[in-house]
């Protein structure tokens, strides 16, 4: 097992390198730079040559890519252009936003799917399964950020349930209130999240059952006279639950993703929005920050189910 | 006598025989498909109202000129539904929804109809040939492929659409196929996989066929069930790409509407309540489109699968 994420560890590094190399070129190929919009009737064009020259953008990208690879080992990712901060505290605080948000919607996912796949595979071709296929297929082929959009004009604007922007209310200070004011800003788009990204787990939870209910060990469980609850939670959860673990750090990744539209709608302060609002000042240093991050984040994830895959699955581990 | 009975069969009696060893024999995958869709109403009114919207949508928008309705008229200034003539009111340009949800419509299916034409194409060739010849070739796509796949897809799509200075739908179309033919790629190439390992690749193999015909012209007709379910279910999911951009300022152009950009008329805290026909119809459009284009899908998938079919 060791090996085996020793090598996937081992492929990964070009990989990020290549990344990095890519995500720079690009960021530096976005046409404008960061000082046009902060230019004021005093500000010469000298001045802004001078900024820029200080800044060291009229180097080549290779020299520049050196250096901000340099600055990258010694933790210091450069200074945001648009917020006047240092990139690596400004991506801090907005990751622990993203973060937040994340774990919620799994949480809720997993809460979510794990029911309904053991009762779809326990009622296998009967009116509950397929009403949970209905709702599976629904979930699934509606783009994400209309059915965000829809919601939250819904439950946010006309029903008045839930706050429609920011991820903490001003005047809750203290712990508590300002965990609750979290929790309560993160439900909606944590909860339309969960409702709409079970597909994946429901669907492999249950042909799992299905397979396990068909295979010998729970005949023979049957035929001992052991009582049908305890062969679900003893014999088939047991063999059918471990894999969907592995799940974790593919919708991590999902998650990540779906960030820039979820925090966009909802003006979640996260990471996402983040990139958004880089975007539209070229915020060079921000925007190759997250790209690199985002990618990184994107890579663990899968290193990371694959892992308890293997460990789950002695058969992966073989290959 | 002998003669007699041959010289009888020869004539229109041949034709019939063969006409009902056709009929008993196993049916093409035409007439399954067809037989699928009449069995089960709702999916043929869903493929009638999908194929009558597209065709709707592209010849009503040759009569709408998209310059003079993408001019700002302040006195039409967000009309209601059903006055002034306009049929789902105006937005806060003054401009008509109804025919910018038409316009919008045909551009947003176009783009997911190019990009699902040319993503699976390539997909499609990506896989049979990572498949079919494994060893170091499949190696090295594979590598590319994870490559690709630890990309945050979203953030690189918008970062490359601001770097090209001047694009349109082509362009765009042309971007979005670069990074969505991930999944169609990997599905075909474990289905060529179990099919290159199959007998009748080996005796054609054997009998020297080059294999640029093995994989065109044997495995592909083989996996072609797999390829039109694929493709009818990602053109779903592909309205979903346009439309998302779009919807953030990253998809088509300004003057250019949009599905997305239609939708994105919400973000104004006002019109998401009180102006909600500026951007509610694309929402259900879009809801209503991809629910009744994957359900087609699934009936297609139905009928790819003997064990499931609803006709016998």
């Amino acid at each position: 097992m060791w090996k085996v994420i020793l090598r996937r560890i081992l492929i990964m590094i070009p990989e990020v390198i290549l990344l990095s190399i890519l995500v720079f070129v690009l960021a530096k190929m976005m046409p404008g730079d960061p000082f046009t919009g902060s230019i004021n009737p005093r500000s010469s064009p000298a001045q802004i040559h001078h900024l820029m020259q200080i800044n060291g953008l009229y180097d080549p990208w290779y020299q520049q890519y050196w250096n901000w690879v340099v600055h990258l080992f010694h933790g210091d990712l450069g200074q945001s252009y648009q917020y006047h901060e240092a990139v690596s505290t400004l991506i801090g605080e907005r990751a622990i936003n993203t973060l937040w948000l994340s774990i919620f919607t799994m949480v809720l996912t997993y809460l979510i799917a794990i029911p309904l796949g053991v009762y779809a595979g326990k009622n296998e071709g009967k009116l509950p399964d397929t009403i949970i296929r209905i709702y599976t297929y629904v979930t699934f082929c509606i783009p994400f950020f209309v059915i965000l959009v829809v919601g939250l004009w819904i439950f946010g604007y006309v029903l008045n349930w839930f706050p429609t922007t920011g991820s903490i209310s001003a005047t809750s200070n203290g712990f508590f209130s300002g965990l609750g004011s979290r929790l309560y800003h993160m439900i909606l788009p944590g909860l339309l999240g969960a409702l709409f990204g079970t597909v994946n787990i429901v669907q492999y939870l249950r042909s799992e059952v299905i397979d396990a209910k068909h295979s010998d060990y729970v005949k023979t469980a049957r035929a001992k006279g052991v009582p049908e609850k305890k062969i679900y939670k003893n014999h088939i959860l047991r063999n059918s639950l471990l894999p969907i673990a592995a799940f974790g750090g593919y919708s991590i990744t999902g998650l990540l993703n779906g960030s820039i539209f979820t925090e966009s709608i909802f003006s979640y302060p996260g990471m996402g929005l983040l990139f958004i609002n880089s975007i539209s000042y070229r915020d060079y240093t921000v925007i190759t920050a997250l790209v690199l991050l985002f990618g990184i984040l994107n890579l663990l994830g899968t290193l990371l189910s694959d892992i308890i895959l293997g460990i789950v699955d002695p058969r992966i581990r073989i290959k | 006598m002998n003669d007699k009975f041959i010289q009888e069969i020869d004539s229109k009696e041949l034709s019939r025989l063969t006409k009902d060893a056709e009929k008993s024999a196993a049916p093409s995958a035409g007439k399954i498909l067809w037989r699928e869709f009449k069995e089960d109403k709702p999916a043929l009114v869903a493929l009638v109202l999908v194929v009558g919207f597209i065709l709707f949508v592209i010849i009503y928008s040759f009569f709408i000129n998209v310059n003079d309705l993408m001019k700002t008229d302040i006195m039409d200034y967000l009309t209601p539904p059903l006055q002034d003539g306009f049929f789902l009111g105006s937005d806060t340009s003054g401009r008509s929804i109804f025919k910018e949800l038409v316009v919008g419509s045909r551009n947003s299916i176009g783009i997911a109809i190019g990009l699902t034409l040319i993503s699976s194409t390539w997909g499609i060739a990506w896989g049979l040939i990572s498949g079919y010849f494994g060893s170091f070739i499949d190696w090295t796509m594979q590598r590319v492929y994870d490559f690709m796949m630890m990309l945050p897809m979203t953030m690189m799509i918008i970062v490359l659409v601001t770097i090209i200075d001047k694009y349109n739908a082509v362009t765009l179309t042309l971007i979005f196929s670069f990074f969505y033919w991930l999944g169609t790629s990997r599905l075909i190439r474990s289905r060529t996989l179990s099919e290159a390992k199959k007998d009748y690749v080996a005796a054609s193999k054997t009998s020297g066929t080059s294999s640029w015909k093995i994989i065109f012209l044997n495995i592909l007709p083989n996996i072609s069930s797999l390829i039109i379910i694929d493709t009818t279910l990602s053109f779903a999911e592909n309205i979903g790409v346009e439309t998302g951009l779009s919807y953030l300022g990253f998809g088509l152009p300004d003057n250019t509407p949009s599905l997305g950009s239609l939708i994105a008329n919400a973000n104004d805290p006002n019109n998401i309540t009180q102006y909600w026909w500026t951007w509610l119809p694309a929402a259900l459009e879009i809801i209503i489109l991809c629910l009744a284009i994957s359900y087609i899908g699934q009936v297609i998938r139905r009928s790819a699968d003997s064990t499931q079919r609803h006709s016998k």
